[in-house]
């Protein structure tokens, strides 16, 4: 993003997730869903997972999740500069889960999240939390639970910075170049 | 077309990898991000699906010319777990037998779409020949070439260090046996000291040890085990080929093992949490003890795991330039 401003301050924020725990709370006990797993998708996702995950009181740890081997565009800009270790503690075989991310847009990056998800194993059920959710899908995937609802033009994009403080920026994506490195806009909040 | 760096013929115009070659001419920045992408690839094991679909549709052709178990294994699984269809020739039966060159061979592999070639041959340079003649959109990768290089194996000793003992900055790494012929130690010092290792020590019979190895790495020269291996983080032990005993260069493996033989005994002088590794296959009772082999200090094994996260992390980042390659040389190939 070029210039960037704060759409959301972390008071903001926290009073969000503290809502989506609510929701989250009510909705498991709607389905009759006891001892879910959390799981955060990298980077911002995690985040969020974290202070979801010790709202909620989950005693089992908060698995974390990084999509970089699964995403549709490796062809086209390579492998995301930043891969880190997906971990998951506890098997997900038959499990109740909770996929937290930071940003839905395209629905790209669940998508992906799914897939790694079924590589490693057959959950019961997985219920989807973002902290914001916009305009632009691309996929049929909808979201369970979600802090902010965002209305954008499509050239505008937001973005969680953290961990300590968490804010959300908004900015407009600046117009890429033809020379630019293919790498650099490999990011991944550039999509969802 | 887009100038390529004179420097390296390993690297896109963007600085990023297309070929792996050598270690030579790669900057501390570059290979500290393949250990970072190896990092992510190591939980792949842990998955019920051992696979990610990263180079699915890629064909990775294997090229030994010369013969090798475990390198060539985990490269294979390393390209299976990315999803890649691999091509394992079998050379010594192959048209290079009945006296094809080696650019037709790629010339021939590359009209069958082959993406990437995995290749080692006992002549240095191989792979830097192939990489210059290589089509724009195929990625040649250094499996050892004669007593040049082996890139692969000296990344997953660095990832293996890393994971032990975390900063380089303040190790003592010693490389004990045949350092004249080995390519893999030559890979080692590379790394090591472009990783900013301060202390590296290279141990051997002076009939094994190249002359102005001190000046042409940065590396003290020993022919003392026991004072070469004295406080040190890491001690790499490298194989020594049964051949060379029958070329006057040493007088026998039981002499051998006396004076550079590992034993927990001579051990003892390095630091109490030193870490024994070996690029394998090992001849017990030559460089090692089994003792120190199978000890707890040792993590022989883990190299061999590690080595396929490594393998992926290469082998991706190298497919993974391919599209925007292929596009700056204006051709339409996905």
């Amino acid at each position: 993003m070029s210039k960037t401003e704060t759409w959301k301050d972390p008071e903001q924020i926290a009073e969000a997730v503290t809502q989506m725990a609510r929701d989250l709370r009510e909705l498991l006990e709607k389905r009759g869903l006891p001892n879910p797993l959390m799981i955060g998708i990298h980077t911002g996702g995690v985040w969020i997972a974290d202070r979801l995950h010790e709202q909620l009181g989950l005693e089992e740890p908060l698995g974390h999740l990084d999509i970089s081997f699964y995403r549709d565009d490796f062809t086209r800009i390579g492998l995301h500069p930043q891969v880190r270790p997906s971990y998951l503690p506890v098997g997900i075989d038959d499990r109740h889960l909770i996929l937290v991310d930071d940003v839905l847009q395209s629905g790209r990056t669940i998508r992906a999240a799914l897939n790694v998800l079924f590589d490693y194993g057959r959950p019961a059920s997985v219920i989807l939390a973002t902290l914001a959710e916009r305009s632009g899908r691309e996929l049929p995937i909808a979201p369970d639970v979600v802090g902010f609802h965002a209305k954008l033009e499509s050239n505008e994009q937001i973005k969680l910075s953290g961990p300590h403080p968490l804010i959300m920026l908004r900015g407009r994506i600046p117009k890429r170049s033809a020379t630019q490195a293919p790498q650099q806009s490999a990011d991944n909040g550039s999509r969802d | 077309m887009i100038q390529e760096s004179q420097e390296s013929p390993q690297l896109d115009a963007h600085g990023n990898l297309k070929h792996f070659l050598t270690i030579e001419g790669l900057s501390r920045e570059l290979l500290i991000e393949i250990l970072e992408k190896a990092e992510g690839f190591v939980s792949v094991a842990q998955q019920a699906v051992k696979k990610v679909p990263l180079c699915r549709g890629k064909v990775i052709a294997n090229l030994f010319f010369e013969n090798s178990t475990r390198t060539r294994t985990t490269f294979e699984l390393a390209a299976k777990r990315l999803s890649a269809d691999v091509l394992n020739l079998n050379i010594s039966t192959s048209a290079t037998a009945k006296g094809e060159t080696l650019l037709d061979t790629l010339r021939n592999l590359e009209a069958m779409h082959v993406d990437m070639f995995v290749v080692r041959h006992a002549s240095s340079g191989t792979t830097h020949f192939m990489a210059r003649h290589a089509h724009p959109h195929s990625s040649i990768v250094n499996a050892g070439d004669g007593g040049h290089s082996h890139p692969t194996q000296a990344m997953l000793d660095m990832f293996t260090i890393r994971r032990h003992k975390g900063d380089f900055s303040r190790l003592s790494v010693a490389i004990v046996g045949d350092i004249m012929h080995s390519r893999v130690a030559r890979s080692q010092m590379l790394a090591l000291k472009t990783l900013g290792v301060p202390d590296v020590r290279v141990i051997a019979p002076r009939t094994l040890l190249p002359t102005h190895v001190e000046e042409a790495f940065g590396v003290s020269a020993h022919h003392d085990l026991r004072e070469g291996i004295r406080d040190a983080d890491v001690v790499i032990m490298l194989r020594i080929q049964r051949e060379r005993m029958n070329s006057a260069l040493l007088p026998s493996e039981h002499e051998y093992f006396h004076l550079f033989g590992l034993t927990e005994k001579r051990l003892a002088t390095a630091k109490p949490d030193v870490t024994v590794m070996h690029p394998g296959p090992i001849n017990r009772g030559v460089e090692m003890d089994s003792q120190v082999a199978d000890g707890e200090r040792s993590v022989i094994l883990e190299q061999v795991s590690n080595g396929i996260a490594v393998r992926m992390a290469v082998m991706s980042m190298c497919i993974g330039t391919q599209n925007s390659r292929a596009q700056a040389a204006g051709e339409d190939h996905v």
